[in-house]
């Protein structure tokens, strides 16, 4: 079942034509992977997912994105309900100067009308249980999330979309500053959370996409080349550009 | 763009080429032990083999190196596994040669039953298929793997008539023709076998180069 429905997607920077009629579907608890060389578009795409796109001057977006049946593009969609919905993780995970307890009620504390002690309590709970960091970190919720090791941070910057019930997960390279074990705990994190949301990661890592994702979408200067299963596309890629590419041809 | 990863692609092809080189040579010393009856040449054959297993070992090595190493994908992966394949089924092609020139030991010192008019055509086809097959991998040619599977009918073919000639003919008459008889059958039979071990050749082939897998589906050939 589709969650995401890109149809006919062109962005435009100024002049600069950065995705072209990009057509495709992102499963529900599905994960994506989308590949390609630096500057094919792939974080591009993933930014008009949560509408971060539009922070940049000059954005032009011509198109469908639907998201469970709104329009996401439409002028007068819900920009903040939106970025509740979809989620982003970065390459470098990003916690605010704040203490662990607030870094992951703070979505609750700006959204909530009113907010109750006992709710935050039960909500760091469960997302830091979700992300596997709560038996690590129960007895330090008041200490900085600064203190935290690298992996540490990218999984609470992941509770920290959980708290707010995202259902989409965006992440952008979200293992590139980690070393391989954080890598494999962060990816086995990804496996464990896809039975409830809807993942698309952007990697350079052609083996975290093989071996992480359900699916996988091949970008090249800002056209998707193919989108398909991922076995199909490591093991048989349809169109040479791909094989290329995943093959350390391209360039 | 070249890269580094060619050139030890390149080597592996090499060293199947040179593993299929040595099954071919087997096959060919076998019969020709046996169309010679020539006790010397299937000794040949047969200590010959160990060399034959110890590169099945270096390429089967150096298959796991270059996946460990550079985790291959797509095409290059497809053409270290089924370089791998056809390793083994190299070695085992070898091996039935090997059971040829055993054969060939046990009838060496006996006259012939008759003349051998069926079993040299079967191999001459087994080893037109097994240099084809050989040929299809090295060039990465679906074509010629497509030709070489289908040959394997004609040896299917050959193997029946020796053995309906041998069991009709000689043993239902005279079961005491059956100790020249069952070793003929058996070569046929061995070389049936390489016949099949070479199909499986291209059916890999045809895997490496299309994607497409015709294993166990013949009418996709």
């Amino acid at each position: 079942m589709a969650k995401i429905t890109v149809k006919g997607l062109n962005l435009w920077y100024a002049d600069f034509h950065a995705l072209k009629d990009v057509n495709c579907l992102f499963g529900q608890n599905k994960i994506t992977a989308i590949i390609g060389p630096s500057g094919c578009g792939k974080s591009t795409m993933l930014r008009v997912f949560n509408r971060m796109n539009d922070l940049i001057e000059g954005v032009r977006t011509e198109g469908g994105v639907n998201i469970d049946g709104e329009e996401i593009l439409d002028n007068n969609a819900d920009l903040v309900a939106l970025r509740k919905k979809v989620g982003m993780v970065f390459q470098r995970p990003n916690p605010f100067p704040l203490s662990i307890y607030e870094n992951i009620v703070f979505g609750e504390r700006v959204h909530a009308q009113k907010v109750k002690k006992d709710n935050l309590e039960r909500i760091v709970q469960e997302s830091l249980k979700a992300v596997l960091l709560w038996d690590e970190l129960k007895d330090k919720l008041k200490k900085s999330a600064l203190t935290l090791s690298l992996e540490q941070k990218q999984r609470l910057c992941i509770a920290r979309l959980i708290a707010v019930k995202s259902d989409i997960l965006l992440m952008d390279e979200p293992c590139s500053t980690l070393d391989p074990q954080a890598t494999a705990r962060i990816e086995e994190l990804m496996r464990e959370l896809k039975s409830k949301y809807t993942i698309i990661i952007v990697t350079h890592n052609m083996q975290q996409a093989a071996r992480v994702s359900d699916d996988t979408g091949f970008m090249l200067l800002g056209e998707l080349i193919e989108f398909g299963r991922t076995d199909d596309v490591f093991t048989r890629p349809k169109d040479k550009r791909t094989e290329d590419y995943i093959t350390g041809r391209y360039g | 763009m070249e890269r580094y990863f060619d050139e030890e692609l390149q080597d592996l092809n090499k060293q199947i080429l040179k593993m299929g080189a040595m099954a071919q040579e087997a096959i060919f010393k076998s019969v020709e032990a046996l169309k010679n009856r020539d006790n010397a040449q299937a000794r040949e054959v047969i200590s010959s083999d160990n060399k034959i297993d110890e590169l099945e070992l270096v390429i089967d090595e150096r298959c796991i190196d270059l996946i460990a190493r550079h985790q291959p994908m797509a095409g290059d992966l497809r053409f270290i596994t089924t370089g791998m394949k056809v390793n083994a089924e190299l070695e085992r092609i070898a091996d039935l040669a090997v059971d040829i020139a055993q054969r060939v030991q046990i009838l060496a010192d006996k006259p012939l039953l008759k003349p051998l008019i069926d079993i040299p055509k079967l191999s001459t086809v087994a080893q037109g298929m097994v240099r084809d097959a050989i040929d299809a991998f090295i060039n990465k040619d679906a074509a010629m793997a497509r030709k070489v599977a289908l040959s394997d009918s004609e040896a299917d073919r050959l193997r029946n008539l020796v053995q309906d000639e041998l069991t009709n003919e000689y043993m239902a008459r005279d079961p005491k023709t059956a100790d020249r008889a069952v070793p003929l059958l058996l070569i046929a039979r061995h070389l049936e076998r390489i016949c099949d071990h070479t199909t499986n050749i291209a059916e890999d082939v045809i895997y490496m180069v299309e994607a497409k897998v015709v294993k166990h589906h013949p009418e996709q050939l």
